[in-house]
């Protein structure tokens, strides 16, 4: 899950967005003829180069099978109205299946919904629907694992320091979506960190945490968020953050006080910035996720549900399809497997 | 000058109440009330500077030394220049009685022009500098040209300018990030707003120097120069100015290029905040721009409140969101807090245009 | 019967809007030192003449001279390099700027030297000695605040400023738009006092106003406009008030008066 729009701003946002025009942008040819299988994609936006990444192997593979793909977004995070419209054409359009990540899981339902009843196979990509099973299937990321394998990762590297650490978090926002509660549990988890309840953030009592603060997950946001827990704490030394942007950001905030080289930064996503970062020593170690495999196991399963009616299977043990998860870092720990920076380069958003 | 067929006694009458009527400039009204609501006519960023010593006097008996250390002080100055950089630049549209939402996305283009120049085509960073800051001055004449010459209302203008150039952003740029440590080792003067030093303690970077210097320049200009009388009258009632023998258009020309001269500065000055060159940042920068020129009490009408005003508007903005964060206050209550300050300044705005009744 | 050349004339103007004739074939003057009053039924086309007159709009034909020079004025602005001052009704001042400002919106000072060369500093105490100059000639003073917004003064206080700037610039001729429409009777006399004051400084005046009582008191000439044209000029000593209505809404033609110049 790629973590880009302020939503505490959102308030301010749809203001502006009101008057904001609707963007959709359609690839291949016009209609789909009745022995092509034809697929969309719907994504959040078609900027951030998560998405990019997810269209890249959707059209690779679509092309690969000999499939007609339509690609729909929305204008920024959050745009639930053009998501709409764009299942809406794809019905009318008579597709085989709709790959989506959707900006507003619970009110897309209905129209997911009408989808499914037209005979449409319906995949929700990187962020499950609420409730989970409103798609066919879900291929995503395990967040919470990948929150797991950073806070593992960050324990084991501090050894008894651990017990000393002071920890802030860099989460996304305050309405707290279920992405960022995951990765911010999976952490705490993998920390060794006793979890309140884990659906939310913040109720920990644990006296390692020093403070909690959001970033939008962007570099302005992870900056202000990180000055803010600095000024509670000047001595923060394990900094989690929710996405790459965030830790960029966070990074510049600790280079101004002259404490980069102190603190330990890990964050979720694996992008290739984010990975040279790695390699580079702003962040400690990330978990890597995998968008165009997501897109490209999605037009697989498309073609197998317009070929041979057969609908994908979850993941054993998990309500969803797990795209995989890796921890990138070039400072291995005994712990948990891990691959390099070197390694995470070549796999980037792959 | 008494007219003949008007008899001595009137005659006399007429001229006391002439002279009351037209030399007499002494306050009618007195009391309290009156006094601060003239004081606040001649002087508009006077409720601001309040409000913004209140609240930080009020945080800081709350929060004591946690909030009252050089730190939190000068982090506060940090968090605000990027605001209070563009507010500068929104606030002379204000003041023209225009409005600009295009001025975080001149900005972004900018900075990505100023990274991408560099990395991108090898340019030496002081040349694709310049031409970020160029490209900021051209989308300015763009909006200016359209309202000033075709006459298009400023909304509708920058509207449309706020979406060609925000998309034209994203084309260009491919949405890429360029990280901060390409840019330390290639280009630092890229980040050259980031620098930091220390006076007394207190650290300053030279964007938030920067911030304070443009501020004061504004001031002057707007107050000690034509030009600056010219951006108020053409604000006030434009017609009125060309009568007068304002040449109107250039005016908001030179405002709009201004406008979008020194959001590049802040484009730049973002790069230094930041440390990366981000096409997805500022995507709030028009709303938050707007919010700190209104509280610093600039009338959207235009014509009135001065540019100061907006610097304490940013701030107060920055006081409270520091403030209320270490409070461990929900979010929300800041935004609350603004959206009441916001319509508060408005309020009180237009109780000192009853001064001229 | 006037000696000298008129200072400001017009011959033969036309204007037309699509198939309406504005101005139609229209004569004007305007003698050095006298008070022109210039009246006329709403919609006799007194307004297009004034706008020819002050460069708000290009006459189709026809000729205007100022001091026997011929004249195109392209805007007001040009008419106003020439020497024309015009004062409008809605005044052109910005309520929320200063007395000083607003004299000198457009012909602003600047400070000798470095400051004003280098950093276009206005010099302030020049412009409001000045302007506090030029209101007490006219006998504005004493204006203790010349720093006070315009939006602060009355109605005829503005229209002092607004006569005051007109008349401190060296001006030929000042057209003035209906100046005591908006006043009360005490404001409306404290102008009319004005407006003679000025004529006293050897300025010549048009004066536009419906206010029959006023033009009476005040103008030296009446050029009374009708159809698009000058119908006649009479003088405010030789007809009624009642005469010139009559005039003006075609009761009574000019031929039955003893013609006035």
């Amino acid at each position: 899950m790629p973590i880009t729009m302020p939503t505490t701003k959102t308030r301010m946002a749809a203001l502006v967005a009101a008057t904001a025009l609707a963007s959709m942008s359609v690839a291949g040819t016009a209609m789909a003829d009745d022995d092509t299988t034809s697929a969309c994609l719907i994504t959040k936006t078609e900027t951030n180069p998560f998405f990019v990444k997810m269209r890249e192997g959707a059209s690779a593979k679509a092309e690969e099978l000999g499939m007609e793909l339509k690609s729909f977004a929305g204008r920024i995070d959050g745009d639930h109205k053009t998501q709409v419209q764009a299942i809406e054409t794809c019905i009318a359009d008579g597709a085989d299946g709709i790959l989506l990540t959707a900006s507003d899981t619970s009110a897309i339902v209905s129209a997911v919904q009408q989808a499914r009843d037209a005979g449409i196979l319906v995949i929700a990509l990187d962020t499950p629907l609420d409730p989970i099973d409103a798609a066919d299937a879900t291929f995503a990321t395990d967040n919470f694992k990948a929150g797991e394998l950073i806070g593992t990762w960050a324990a084991s590297r501090l050894g008894d320091d651990a017990d000393d650490a002071r920890i802030g978090l860099l989460n996304v926002n305050v309405s707290q979506p279920a992405v960022g509660v995951l990765r911010n549990q999976g952490f705490l988890q993998g920390f060794g960190i006793d979890l309140g309840d884990p659906k939310k953030w913040g109720d920990e009592t644990d006296p390692r945490i020093v403070g909690q603060d959001t970033s939008d997950g962007n570099e302005e946001g992870g900056r202000e968020g990180m000055e803010n827990l600095l000024v509670e704490d000047p001595m923060i030394d394990v900094v989690y953050t929710i996405n790459e942007p965030a830790a960029a950001g966070a990074y510049q905030a600790l280079k101004a006080m002259g404490r980069e080289n102190e603190v330990m930064i890990v964050s979720v996503d694996g992008s290739c910035s984010g990975v040279a970062n790695v390699r580079d020593g702003v962040i400690g170690a990330t978990a890597q996720q995998y968008p165009l495999r997501m897109a490209s196991l999605g037009i697989e399963a498309i073609k197998t549900w317009a070929d041979e009616g057969i609908k994908p299977e979850p993941t054993p043990g998990k309500d969803f399809f797990d795209t995989g998860v890796s921890l990138v870092t070039d400072q291995p720990v005994d712990d948990v497997d891990s691959i390099s920076s070197a390694e995470g380069m070549e796999r980037c958003w792959g | 000058m008494a007219k003949p067929e008007v008899t001595r006694q009137e005659s006399n009458a007429a001229r006391i109440d002439a002279s009351e009527a037209v030399a007499e400039f002494q306050p009618h009204r007195t009391g309290l009330a009156y006094r601060l609501q003239h004081a606040l006519h001649m002087n508009p960023a006077l409720v601001p500077m309040i409000v913004l010593l209140l609240s930080i006097l009020l945080f800081g008996a709350l929060l004591g030394s946690k909030f009252f250390s050089p730190f939190a002080l000068t982090l506060i100055l940090q968090q605000v220049q990027i605001v209070g950089i563009v507010a500068a630049a929104q606030s002379l549209i204000i003041l023209t009685a225009g409005i600009d939402l295009s001025v975080g996305a001149i900005m972004v283009i900018s900075s990505v022009v100023m990274g991408q120049f560099t990395f991108r085509y090898g340019i030496p960073a002081p040349v694709s500098i310049l031409a970020g800051l160029m490209c900021g001055m051209f989308c300015g004449w763009v909006s200016g040209m359209l309202v000033s010459k075709v006459k298009l209302p400023p909304f509708i203008v920058t509207l449309g300018m706020w979406q060609i150039v925000l998309a034209a952003n994203f084309l260009y740029s491919a949405n890429e990030t360029i990280r901060a440590q390409d840019i330390e080792t290639h280009a630092p003067l890229l980040q050259l707003f980031g620098e930091k030093f220390n006076i007394g303690g207190a650290v300053f970077t030279v964007g938030v120097v920067f911030m304070v210097a443009l501020v004061l320049v504004l001031t002057y200009a707007l107050r000690h120069t034509a030009w600056g009388r010219h951006v108020y009258a053409v604000g006030d009632d434009k017609e009125a100015a060309a009568l007068s023998g304002v040449k109107t258009d250039r005016v908001i020309i030179s405002v709009y290029m201004l406008s979008g001269l020194i959001c590049a500065f802040a484009g730049w000055a973002l790069i230094g905040r930041i440390g990366s060159v981000s096409p997805t940042a500022g995507q709030l920068t028009n709303i938050e721009s707007i919010t700190a020129v209104v509280i610093g009490g600039i009338s959207l009408f235009g014509g009135r409140g001065s540019i100061l005003g907006s610097l304490f508007g940013a701030l107060i903005v920055g006081v409270f969101t520091l403030g209320l964060r270490l409070l461990g206050a929900d979010a929300q209550w800041t935004y609350l807090l603004i959206g009441v300050l916001i319509i508060g300044a408005v309020a009180v705005d237009q109780w000192i245009r009853k001064v001229s009744v | 019967m006037q000696a000298q050349a008129p200072i400001l004339q017009a011959k033969n103007l036309v204007k037309r809007y699509g198939r309406v004739t504005a101005i139609d074939h229209c004569d004007f003057e305007l003698y050095p030192g006298e008070i022109l009053a210039v009246i006329g039924d709403n919609g006799a086309g007194k307004s297009s003449l004034i706008k020819a007159l002050s460069g708000a709009i290009t006459p189709d034909e026809g000729e205007v001279y100022l001091d026997d020079q011929r004249v195109k004025f392209s805007s007001p602005l040009d008419a106003r390099e020439q020497g024309i001052e015009t004062v409008y009704q809605q005044l052109a001042m910005s309520p929320a700027l200063s007395i000083a400002d607003n004299m000198f919106m457009g012909r602003e000072i600047r400070k000798p030297g470095i400051m004003g060369k280098w950093f276009r500093q206005l010099d302030r105490p020049a412009m409001e000695r000045l302007a506090r100059e030029k209101l007490s000639e006219l006998g504005l003073m004493t204006i203790q605040n010349i720093r006070q917004a315009i939006e602060t003064l009355s109605g005829g206080q503005r229209q002092g400023v607004a006569v005051a700037r007109a008349a401190a610039f060296g001006s030929k001729v000042i057209i003035l738009d209906e100046p005591t429409a908006a006043l009360g009777v005490k404001e409306s006399r404290r102008v009319l006092d004005l407006i003679l004051e000025v004529r006293s400084r050897g300025i010549p005046i048009v004066l536009i106003s419906h206010n029959m009582p006023h033009v009476f008191e005040v103008a030296d000439r009446i050029h009374i406009h009708r159809l698009g044209k000058r119908l006649c000029v009479i003088r405010p000593e030789d007809c009624t008030m009642n005469d010139a209505v009559a005039l003006m809404t075609g009761a009574k033609d000019p031929s039955q008066l003893a013609e006035a110049s």
